[in-house]
């Protein structure tokens, strides 16, 4: 057994996995990777099961220190410079941290949230299936909160295997696609349209709850009132001010505004790594064609083996790696206070 | 009961869920349509579903497009969603302790006042009302009932507290509530129970169903104390009748 030290980490980052299904009935939020290929393909670097408990480390930076042995680690999802003692790591490889080394990681480049798989997963007491944090029901394992410098995973002791990259798909870029509905029959065409051709921003006071959405009022047909139904991640639910929330992994299984909208499976984790402040357009699409592209998604994610490559290559591709991760994510500051985890449904 | 509501609607909530909406308001026989279908897709499950959640009005279904489509999906709920609605069965009963009043029930003499009597009648309207759960939300085991006294409707408070006790027990609008962790919320806070409908290590983990049958009982507050240290060393303290 190794041990895997947080030396340092910033807020809004925790452990999080495929989620917590089964029991939403009972008002148990499922929670979950935000980003969940950027998840599946950090496990997949180091051999785990795709939705495998990992880190999710939030916008700002942080590091990990290797302890009683040699601890083997991937990086994969929003970009950011990373290294082990001045020697650089690229995002979407493994790399092997010996007794006492560190892995640091910057500020995301872009999006959010990046995800540390660790070989062998982050082990501890799953409840319903699950390690996912979720603070306001007391979940998680090993820490059921957002994790601290000073907390530490046992883990298993590295490989000793070559270290791998994996080739991502192309990043689809583009709007953040929609099927309209349940309650798009709330609204009039005109507000629907409001909705569809508008710019959009994430508001800074967005979590994993829900993202706050800045842009024109949606006006409500027959007020802001509807009798409690279930949600989904990608719910994208307009209250009485009229600023649409599209609603997230830790959102509340049911809720009582109407919903104009809802993200498509594939978009949730390019709406998730969207940074807060960066102009975006909404896309309403078929349900033939949302499927198709969910299937799609789910195909990209179980392929994922296939695109592992062996790491001695990458000096020849990593700038063309770098180039790839950033496509698509607009690179924008991010305000300190943004990604605190609130209290607060 | 006579049928009176048309065929529920299938609206999408994405590509991965569909909502089956039998009413747009609060309707007994909607939810316990909604109650029916949970259970008949419980009873014979349908490839591809992969969590179902009723809800007042509506039952979500969450399925995956990869073993089955949205439309081949309504075309096989639809036919069990018009069944008409199974004799009622024997539902499971629970009846819960409350402490109403003092630092346990804020409301309950304002509730008292606003509604132009005294705070022990308030109480025996409470307690003696007959409820379901109508369905489960918002924070684990939070449940809704329906059932309230119909003199025990008021609105909501104007200004949510932002953190109510854990076990809260209390009205809003049309609807009374049993609530499990400390949350925020706009009702009228009547009393607290000892009782844990969702209790992380304790079988089972969440007591109630949505279906269940509950009453109320008056406690005084030294044996909520009582009663409080037995729940969080894991009893159930809630009494179940078998019908």
């Amino acid at each position: 057994m190794s041990r895997l030290i947080v030396a340092s980490i910033g807020p809004a980052s925790s452990v999080q996995d495929g989620g917590r299904h089964g029991a939403q009935r009972y008002g148990l939020t499922v929670s979950g990777a935000m980003d969940r290929l950027s998840l599946a393909a950090a496990n997949t670097l180091v051999g785990n099961e795709p939705f495998a408990a990992a880190v999710e480390i939030g916008p700002f930076g942080a590091s990990f220190t290797a302890r009683d042995g040699a601890v083997r680690v991937a990086i994969s999802g929003a970009p950011r410079n990373a290294d082990v003692a001045g020697n650089p790591v690229a995002m979407d490889t493994s790399v092997t941290l010996k007794d006492g080394e560190t892995l640091t990681l910057g500020f995301a480049r872009g999006g959010a949230f990046t995800y540390l798989a660790i070989q062998g997963a982050i082990k501890g007491e799953p409840v319903f299936g699950s390690l996912a944090v979720n603070a306001r029901a007391g979940l998680g394992s090993p820490y059921p909160r957002p994790l601290q410098a000073g907390d530490e995973f046992n883990v298993d002791a590295a490989s000793g295997a070559s270290e791998l990259r994996i080739e991502l798909p192309k990043p689809v870029s583009g709007p953040i696609r929609v099927l309209l509905g349940p309650q798009d029959d709330e609204f009039d065409e005109a507000n629907k349209a409001l909705f569809l051709n508008s710019e959009w921003k994430i508001s800074a006071t967005s979590d994993r709850m829900g993202y706050r959405l800045e842009g024109p009022a949606i006006k409500h047909l027959h007020g802001h009132n509807i009798v409690s139904d279930g949600t989904v991640n990608g719910s994208i639910q307009v209250p009485g001010n009229g600023a649409p929330i599209a609603l997230m992994m830790d959102r509340g299984t049911s809720g009582g505004y109407p919903k104009i909208a809802t993200v498509i499976t594939a978009d949730i984790g390019r709406l998730a790594q969207t940074s807060a402040g960066t102009a975006f357009r909404f896309k309403a699409v078929s349900m033939a064609e949302a499927q198709d592209e969910a299937r799609k998604f789910a195909q990209a994610i179980r392929s994922l083996p296939d695109r592992l490559r062996s790491a001695d290559t990458v000096a020849l591709n990593i700038e063309a790696l770098s180039d790839a991760n950033v496509a698509g994510y607009a690179v924008s500051a991010v305000d300190a206070g943004t990604w605190q985890v609130t209290a607060e449904p | 009961m006579a049928a009176t509501l048309p065929p529920p609607r299938l609206l999408p909530s994405g590509d991965s869920a569909v909502t089956v909406e039998f009413s747009r308001t609060i309707d007994d026989e909607a939810n316990q349509r909604v109650l029916a279908l949970d259970k008949a897709l419980a009873a014979s499950p349908i490839d591809g579903i992969t969590e179902t959640v009723p809800t007042y009005r509506s039952l979500l279904v969450h399925y995956d497009p990869g073993k089955i489509g949205f439309d081949a999906l309504g075309q096989t709920i639809l036919p069990i969603a018009i069944r008409p609605l199974p004799p009622v069965t024997k539902a499971r009963r629970w009846r819960i302790p409350v402490a109403y009043g003092g630092e346990h029930g804020i409301d309950l003499e304002d509730v008292a006042k606003a509604l132009g009597t005294t705070p022990d009648d308030i109480v025996a309207r409470h307690a003696g009302g007959d409820y379901k759960v109508a369905m489960i939300g918002f924070t684990p085991g939070w449940s809704y009932l329906s059932g309230l006294d119909k003199s025990l409707h008021m609105s909501r408070r104007q200004s949510p507290r932002l953190l109510t006790p854990a076990g809260t027990i209390s009205i809003g609008g049309i609807q009374a509530g049993i609530q499990c962790l400390a949350a925020p919320s706009g009702w009228h806070l009547l009393g607290r129970t000892p009782v844990r409908t969702y209790q992380l290590h304790r079988n089972p983990t969440f007591l109630t169903e949505p279906g269940d049958r509950v009453t109320f009982f008056a406690i005084d507050h030294k044996m909520f104390e009582e009663m409080d240290r037995a729940a969080e060393a894991g009893e159930i303290v809630a009494e179940q009748v078998v019908a």
